[in-house]
Parts: C-alpha cells; sequence; structure tokens
C-alpha cells in the first residue's frame, strides 16, 4: 500500500501540503475547520450509495426513468442529490444491445454527488489511455465479459458534462423492494465497468 | 505498481472483498491523510471565491498531461501528487502565495524535533 511510500519515499508530499495550509490559514485565505468539515462530507456522506438510490428508483419507477434519461440534473435533484461537480448530468441507459462505460481522459471528472470521488484505477494513466483505445480488453481485465454483438460505447467527460450509468435491472430482481435493489447497484457499474449485481451473489462488504 | 486495478493477475483494490480496507461509504476515497487535507483545502479555496473550479481543472490536466507525456513507470504515478503541483500553480498565479514560500515553510515544518506532534496532556 501508499502509506509505506509515502512516509518512505515522498515525505516531501505531506509535509508540502501542511505548509500550504498553514500559510493559507494565517494569510486569512482558509478556515482548517472549513477543510475538516469539507473533508467528513466526503468521506462520509457522498458516495456511491447516492447513485444507487437514483437507479433503483429508475428500475422501479418508468415515469422517473423517462425524466432521469431527459434530464439528469433534475431528475437527481429530486431525490436531493446536487452539487459541485454535478451540474449537468447526463444518465447513459445500459440495455441488452448497448453497454456504456465513462472516463474522464484528461483528468478525473466524475459525478461527486452521486459518486462520491473517483476510486484510484478511474484516475490512473492505464485507465484514462486504454478504455477508449481498447475497451473490450479493460472490461475484461476488470471482470465484465461482454458478448461481441454487445456494442461498446465509451464517454469522455473532459467536458463540463458528468456521466452517470444506468445498469440493467438484473434478472431475478423482479420481486424485490426499492431498498433491496440498491444494494445490488454498485460504484463500478455505475462507471460502467461492471453489471449491477445478481440477486442470486452475495453482498460483499 | 502500487494500484494493481488493471493488473489482470490481481485482483484490484476494489475487489478485495472482506480484506478491504474500511469505508465509511462503500469508498476508498484517500490513500493518506495529506490527499484529503490536499483536496479539502482546495474545494474550501473555490467555496470561498479564491478561484474558480475550472481554472484549477485546466492546470490539473496539465499536471497530468506533463506526468502522462514524461513516460515514467506506473509506480511514479501519485494523482495527488499531480493536484498538489496544479494548486499551487494556481495559488502563485493568483498571487495568493510567492513562489518559494511553500517550499520554505515545507522545509522548516521538516526541521521539526521528532515527536513534535505527540503531545501529551500531563507533559509540563
Amino acid at each position: 500500500m501508499s502509506g509505506e511510500r509515502d512516509q518512505g519515499g515522498r515525505p516531501d508530499l505531506a509535509l508540502r501540503v501542511e505548509a500550504l495550509e498553514s500559510l493559507l490559514a494565517e494569510k486569512g485565505f482558509l478556515d482548517p475547520a472549513q477543510v475538516d468539515a469539507i473533508v467528513r462530507h466526503y468521506e462520509e456522506d457522498v458516495g456511491p450509495m447516492n447513485g444507487a438510490r437514483v437507479v433503483a428508483r429508475a428500475w422501479v419507477d418508468p415515469a422517473y426513468k423517462a425524466r432521469l434519461l431527459a434530464d439528469g440534473t433534475a431528475a437527481i435533484a429530486e431525490l436531493g442529490f446536487g452539487g459541485p461537480q454535478g451540474e449537468s448530468m447526463v444518465v447513459l441507459e445500459n440495455t441488452p444491445a448497448v453497454h456504456n462505460v465513462v472516463v474522464c481522459t484528461l483528468c478525473s471528472c466524475y459525478p461527486w454527488p452521486v459518486l462520491g470521488l473517483p476510486p484510484a484505477w478511474y484516475k490512473s494513466p492505464a485507465y484514462r489511455s486504454r478504455i477508449v483505445r481498447e475497451p473490450r480488453a479493460v472490461l475484461r481485465e476488470l471482470g465484465l465479459e461482454l458478448p461481441p454483438q454487445v456494442e461498446v460505447r465509451v464517454w469522455d467527460s473532459s467536458s463540463e458534462v458528468r456521466y452517470l450509468v444506468l445498469p440493467e435491472r438484473p434478472t431475478g430482481s423482479e420481486r424485490l423492494s426499492e431498498e433491496a435493489l440498491r444494494s445490488l447497484v454498485t460504484r463500478d457499474a455505475m462507471i460502467g465497468v461492471a453489471k449491477a449485481r445478481s440477486p442470486a451473489e452475495p453482498t460483499r462488504g | 505498481m502500487d494500484e494493481p486495478a488493471l493488473d489482470p493477475s490481481k485482483p484490484s483494490l476494489h475487489q478485495l472483498g472482506p480484506a478491504a480496507p474500511p469505508r465509511r461509504n462503500g469508498e476508498l476515497v484517500f490513500e493518506a491523510p495529506w490527499e484529503s487535507r490536499l483536496f479539502g483545502l482546495t474545494l474550501a479555496l473555490c467555496q470561498g471565491g479564491h478561484f474558480e473550479w475550472e481554472e484549477f481543472r485546466l492546470l490539473l490536466i496539465a499536471e497530468i498531461g506533463a506526468f502522462d507525456a514524461a513516460g515514467l513507470e506506473p509506480g511514479a504515478w501519485s494523482y495527488y501528487a499531480c493536484w498538489r503541483a496544479a494548486l499551487e500553480r494556481a495559488l502563485v498565479s493568483k498571487g495568493i502565495l510567492g513562489p518559494l514560500e511553500v517550499e520554505a515553510r515545507a522545509r522548516l515544518l521538516g526541521a521539526r524535533a521528532p515527536g513534535h506532534d505527540h503531545h501529551h496532556g500531563d507533559e509540563r
């Protein structure tokens, strides 16, 4: 893990950030308590559980789904989610014929209000460069094998638009409640590098 | 490589199951405390109107592009190292910080005695 590397190989990064914060606080540009609050918010309150609520609602409510696909930002706001990096949301529906997957090739644009902050692999040079060139190979490496007849569409979020993938509702989930459906919706399914969990699969921690 | 997500021979971090690090909302967000401070202070500065997110994003793209173009080994990659460089550029270009100020303060902080932040309430 990176802990050793950060402490052993690059002590200067932690020090530089500490230096930045202390300078900015002294000059009155920053309140450290505000930084605490922002970090706590993104670590604890914002995350893919928000996106899972959006997806599960779309699975059970066809009218909501229609609104979601027509205007993602407004429909997501109906459930109370919005904020930085969620100002212009486009929702992409996966079907048996079309599979959507999202990347930001230039940096790491990501829909924070519904998915939280991006995982390390989403920001990695390998994912950013390869998912566009060879999406099927990358998806296979991430554990998703798509039949050749399925069209793969790769969406690059490098403009002001942020994408959320609406995964297919898994077979066998017809009798589940909206709340139970949420637990089938993973972060990876909403980026498009996985399918939603099958109800038969044991839920991981 | 630190992040093994695209190495098919290893499970990626998000697939580690019960062995995965603890996460409050189902995500491992930051790998070290300095990453979360850096993220938080950048957002706080944006909220305070000291610069626009889009200005910062363009600098971040430039830093990441420079890393990609340098062709370094994958283990050298650190997203938040690029972020740190971009933020310092933004602050210097706005005149909020002098170009050598952070370096000097970091050197001062690095010269503190070991255990400087390890205080016990009953010490005199």
